[in-house]
């Protein structure tokens, strides 16, 4: 005993930055709150609590983290706390800026009830498709509520994923942010079978995608003798170890990064996810697990592989020209909407993983990374937002031919979705075109030229698709039977201007954000 | 006077915003939309005469910080090559809304709308002249595409999605492989200065410093957006398409306008910029001048189709303004420039005569029409000298362009200069003929045949098959392209004045001078 207690006394504890780790923290901490309400309230009373308390939440970790950057004695290259676990540093606070308000859009979208009546969720998602009790459940307005701690469970996660510092914390926070997308995407109340296929694929391949991380994590432990990205950074400048366990751990890690970030050719899930999962947990995924993967990837490859990036480079230069064709050339064939916004994820992962590999001269690649990110993030809300919104009786309508003369009957909707899509196709006066400026500058000063000139041929591809959606809405004769557009409550209304402003002013006057993004660098 | 140049910026779009809330009532929307293009053309009267040619190289600039980051200005300004062609702009659209004043839009549709669009973008091509900044050039290149696109697929004929398509396509992705080598100029910019600029005369200065090789690059990279905007062969299988669907208003634009800049940008880009490259390159650029010349005055010849045959008109002629902007001398640079100046005025007159054409057969096929003179003989006249003036007949403006074109092009490159004088000879074989099958000899097709077979049908009200010659408004519509035709055929030297300065500096700028006989011949 007395032993115990003096072993115990020797392990110090470690030094925690609460003021700097205060928004993981908020949103962790209301999301196990949230989970308690979920099991004490009343039923009725479930869903306006639930959702007060997320707003509420993102109001405060925003806030925290507002007060954290302004206050003075912020060290500025970052501070590493609980014992080098988590750094908070430039890129993580921006990242987490950046993925605190896009929650918040894709939370408005998620709460919404007027689309849908009840809201797209489920209220029993184990009832088996096609059943009575299915049919029976079908006529009900029920709302799953347990949606609000999920996405915040998720939320905490991708905080602590962009801000890991070792490899395990990463992995832990990978998982804390995958289980419950996985569960999210199988709750949409119309076209159940398809949404179980969703949560079930995306399930199967995310569970692989983290055996090949904790694979590559366990193989660079053998080659490091340590899961910190500094202390693999270390070990990989000195030469007298086996560059075969350094270079299988580093492709099994970014294996299941990538997949995260459903880049080609790991994006296999990606069109059937987007497609099966309620509407806006798939503007959810689009834009926050896109930042977190990417913010990930980041830290990954500037801290821990940044003095061994000429060995790596060619590979990911193919992996982003895969993405690219891949994401640009099987867009042109989809006739879902929501599948052909998936395929032009994995083109804009392509371009985004060009940023990320631009990591010389000067790391300009980073912050050109984070503000396509944020850019990205906000015009894919939106998207998602208006696809929900165009439906017919059995949902929504999302087969193209469905869109046909769209702005005869809503100019509105189509105006904006209109400029939502040239924003995707990186057309000049929206937030699109200047985040594709940043990554392809850096990438050209980074001596990627030929990346570049093939990522504009695939943008030049991807353009088309977009295109024709806006000659379906614009120059066809609407269909018969076609879809109607729900007026949207106010939400969902939030959530699709607040996108398509922020898509409009980071294209007239990105400096501000350009210049958050750019004033620090990953802390090593 | 820089306000007037800011003015001509914001005129048309504050017109835009006042039409688009018009689409109630059409009759005013269009004569609103009249009004601000007058206003405009006021404008560049006024900007005219604040130009110097003896001036510094780019005037009235004015400019604000837009992304200080990147060192981007919102920074415009103008040299006689740039003024010359805002002035045309500003000439053409006003006849453009008055040619279309009775024209019918697809269902559905308002003139509220469509002039709209217009006013946008003769104000994003007015900007696109002005601007003196490479990334906002690139901008605004692009979003110039964006009212065209709505312009053809939203007013256009039958294949309208298909053509609009194209047009964006094609458009798009020769910006975005310029924006590459923008961002080339621009990396090499910041290495060589410190901070990052796309101030024109800067970059000017940095990149014609660079090896042949970095040259190249980047040449080919703003060369491709040009080739395909211009459009010289091969690039040029969207014009066709694009001007053959859209309504004959919006072709007046993309023929008349809008390929402009692909010739402006050779001038103010290309060959200042990358002077090494231009040089090594032109050999290859002159065989796509002279392969368009020869090209599209043989597909001209065998259109069936009047908008087509116009494209195909336009190619060849924007092989011969290639041509001389790549001779290097001082005669073909002005020949050029003027050609451009001269080929929106006589190719939008034969487009807009055209035009009426249609509006009275109701068909752009050319077997449909015979014998036209017989019924509308002032319609036939109009015809007969906007066809004229396209083929350069001597005392038209055209002829001085091209033969400025081809004597100035001669010494520096005479087989090249050879055969492009066949597109001449051809330019009269495709004009004449299409003359002689529409207007002359007996009437053919429905309209006209019906029009003449029912009692009193010539110029009959009443009628809906009538043809009748050309009314009041469009004789006012057509009056004063005839006065310029042949005003600047036989009195050019206003015109030739304003842009032989700016030629010339061009020139400087890449570092050739003129052979020995073309200054004596001076």
């Amino acid at each position: 005993m007395n032993l115990l207690v003096a072993q115990a006394q020797q392990i110090e504890a470690p030094e925690i930055h609460y003021g700097a780790i205060a928004p993981v923290l908020i949103v962790l901490g209301a999301a196990c709150v949230s989970v308690l309400l979920e099991a004490l309230l009343p039923k009725h009373q479930r869903w306006a609590v639930q959702l007060l308390l997320s707003l509420l939440t993102l109001l405060g970790a925003t806030a925290a983290l507002v007060l954290y950057v302004t206050a003075d004695d912020v060290p500025a290259q970052g501070v590493a706390t609980l014992a080098g676990m988590l750094a908070v540093d430039t890129p993580a606070l921006f990242l987490w800026g950046t993925l605190l308000v896009l929650a918040f859009g894709s939370i408005l979208l998620i709460a919404d009830r007027s689309v849908e009546p009840g809201g797209v969720f489920v209220a029993q998602a184990a009832i088996r498709p096609g059943t009575v009790q299915d049919r029976a459940q079908a006529t009900k307005t029920g709302m799953q509520t347990e949606v609000f701690p999920l996405t915040l469970f998720a939320l905490g996660g991708m905080m602590t994923f962009v801000a890991s510092n070792d490899l395990l914390t990463m992995f832990i926070a990978l998982e804390v942010l995958s289980l419950p997308l996985y569960l999210l995407c199988g709750l949409a109340r119309r076209r159940r079978l398809l949404s179980q296929e969703a949560a079930v694929k995306y399930f199967l391949l995310g569970a692989f995608a983290s055996a090949f991380f904790l694979y590559g994590v366990a193989l660079l432990y053998g080659y490091a003798g340590s899961v910190k990205l500094s202390a693999i950074a270390t070990a990989a400048a000195g030469t007298d170890r086996s560059d075969t366990l350094l270079f299988a751990g580093f492709g099994l890690l970014v294996v299941g990064l990538l997949f995260k970030a459903s880049v080609g050719p790991f994006h296999t899930w990606t069109p059937d996810v987007y497609q099966g999962a309620p509407t806006p947990v798939t503007a959810f995924m689009a834009a926050c697990t896109k930042v977190a993967a990417f913010g990930g990837i980041l830290r990954v490859l500037t801290v821990a592989f940044e003095n061994t990036q000429w060995e790596w480079r060619g590979v990911l230069y193919g992996v982003a020209v895969v993405s690219m064709v891949i994401g640009a050339v099987l867009g042109l064939t989809q006739t879902d909407v929501k599948r052909m916004i998936a395929y032009s994820s994995v083109a804009h992962a392509g371009f985004l993983l060009i940023g990320s590999i631009a990591l010389v001269p000067d790391g300009e690649g980073v912050s050109a990374t984070m503000f396509y990110l944020l850019a990205y993030g906000f015009t894919t809300i939106a998207t998602f937002g208006i696809v929900s919104l165009v439906r017919n009786s059995d949902g929504e309508a999302t087969h193209l031919s469905q869109w046909a003369g769209l702005a005869k009957r809503s100019p509105i909707v189509a105006a904006t979705f209109t400029f939502l899509l040239l924003a995707l196709a990186g057309i000049p006066l929206t937030s699109g075109f200047i985040g594709k400026f940043v990554v392809f500058s850096a990438a050209i000063e980074a001596g990627l030229t030929p990346l570049v000139v093939i990522a504009l041929v695939a943008s030049a591809v991807a353009a088309f698709f977009y295109l024709r959606v806006i000659v379906l809405m614009y120059f066809s004769e609407p269909a018969a039977d076609g879809p109607t557009v729900t007026v949207p409550g106010a939400f969902t209304t939030i959530a699709i201007t607040l996108g398509a402003v922020v898509t409009l002013v980071l294209g007239l006057w990105p400096t501000l954000v350009l210049e958050w993004a750019g004033t620090g660098t990953f802390l090593s | 006077m820089t306000w007037v140049l800011i003015a001509l910026l914001v005129v048309p779009l504050a017109g835009a915003l006042v039409v688009a809330f018009l689409r109630k009532n059409d009759r005013t929307a269009k004569l609103a939309a009249l009004a601000f293009s007058l206003v405009e053309l006021v404008l560049a009267v006024l900007l005219w005469t604040a130009y110097d040619p003896d001036g510094d190289r780019i005037q009235l600039a004015t400019g604000v910080d837009w992304i200080p980051a990147f060192g981007v200005r919102l920074s415009f300004g103008i040299d006689g090559i740039a003024l010359v062609m805002i002035a045309v702009i500003a000439l053409l659209i006003p006849l453009v809304i008055g040619a279309g004043w009775t024209e019918k839009l697809p269902a559905g549709r308002s003139q509220g709308g469509y002039l709209a669009l217009i006013l946008v973008q003769e104000a994003v091509t007015v900007a696109v002249f002005a601007a003196t900044d490479v990334f906002l050039f690139y901008v605004l290149f692009e979003v110039m595409l964006i009212p065209m696109y709505f312009l053809i697929g939203g007013y256009g004929g039958a294949r309208r999605q298909y053509a609009a398509v194209k047009f964006f396509l094609y458009s798009f992705l020769g910006g975005l492989i310029m924006l590459a080598s923008a961002i080339g100029a621009y990396a090499m910019a910041s290495d060589e200065l410190g901070k990052g600029t796309f101030d024109w005369a800067t970059l000017v200065k940095v990149v014609s410093d660079a090896d042949s090789t970095t040259q190249t690059w980047l040449f080919l990279g703003f060369f491709l957006a040009f080739a395909i905007k211009a459009p010289l062969v091969p690039f040029h299988t969207w014009l066709p398409d694009a001007a053959a669907e859209a309504p004959i208003g919006v072709t007046v634009i993309v023929v008349g306008i809008l390929d402009k800049v692909g010739t402006f940008g050779m001038l103010r880009y290309l060959l200042p910029m990358f002077p090494e490259a231009s040089k090594n390159l032109a050999p290859y650029v002159l065989v796509l001048a002279v392969a368009g010349v020869l090209y599209g005055s043989l597909l001209a010849t065998g259109q069936r189709d009047m908008k087509r045959f116009l494209a195909y008109v336009s190619i060849a002629h924007f092989g011969f303004i290639a041509l001389g902007i790549f001779a290097f001398t001082s005669q073909a640079g002005v020949g050029s420039v003027s050609y451009m100046l001269n080929h929106s005025i006589s190719t939008g007159m034969l487009i807009l005569v055209i035009g009426m054409v249609i509006a009275r057969g109701g068909s752009s096929l050319i077997s449909d029409y015979g014998g036209m003179s017989k019924v509308a003989p002032l319609l036939a006249g109009m015809l007969l000298l906007s066809g004229l003036t396209t083929l350069s007949l001597p005392g038209t403006n055209s002829f001085v362009s091209e033969f400025l074109v081809l004597i100035g092009s001669f010494p520096t490159q005479p087989v090249y200069t050879i055969l492009a004088t066949i597109g001449m000879v051809l330019a009269a074989l495709y004009v004449l003929w299409l003359y002689q099958r529409m207007m002359t000899g007996p009437l053919r097709g429905d309209a006209l045949v019906g029009a003449a077979a029912g009692p009193g049908a010539v110029g009959d009200p009443e009628t809906k098959t009538t043809i009748g010659d050309l009314n009041k408004r469009e004789i006012a519509v057509l009056a004063p392209l005839v006065v310029i035709v042949l005003a600047l055929g036989f009195y050019p030297q206003p015109v030739l004045d304003v842009i032989t300065p700016t030629v010339g500096a061009t020139l400087t700028e890449v570092g050739v001078t003129d052979p020995v006989s073309v200054q004596e011949g001076k």
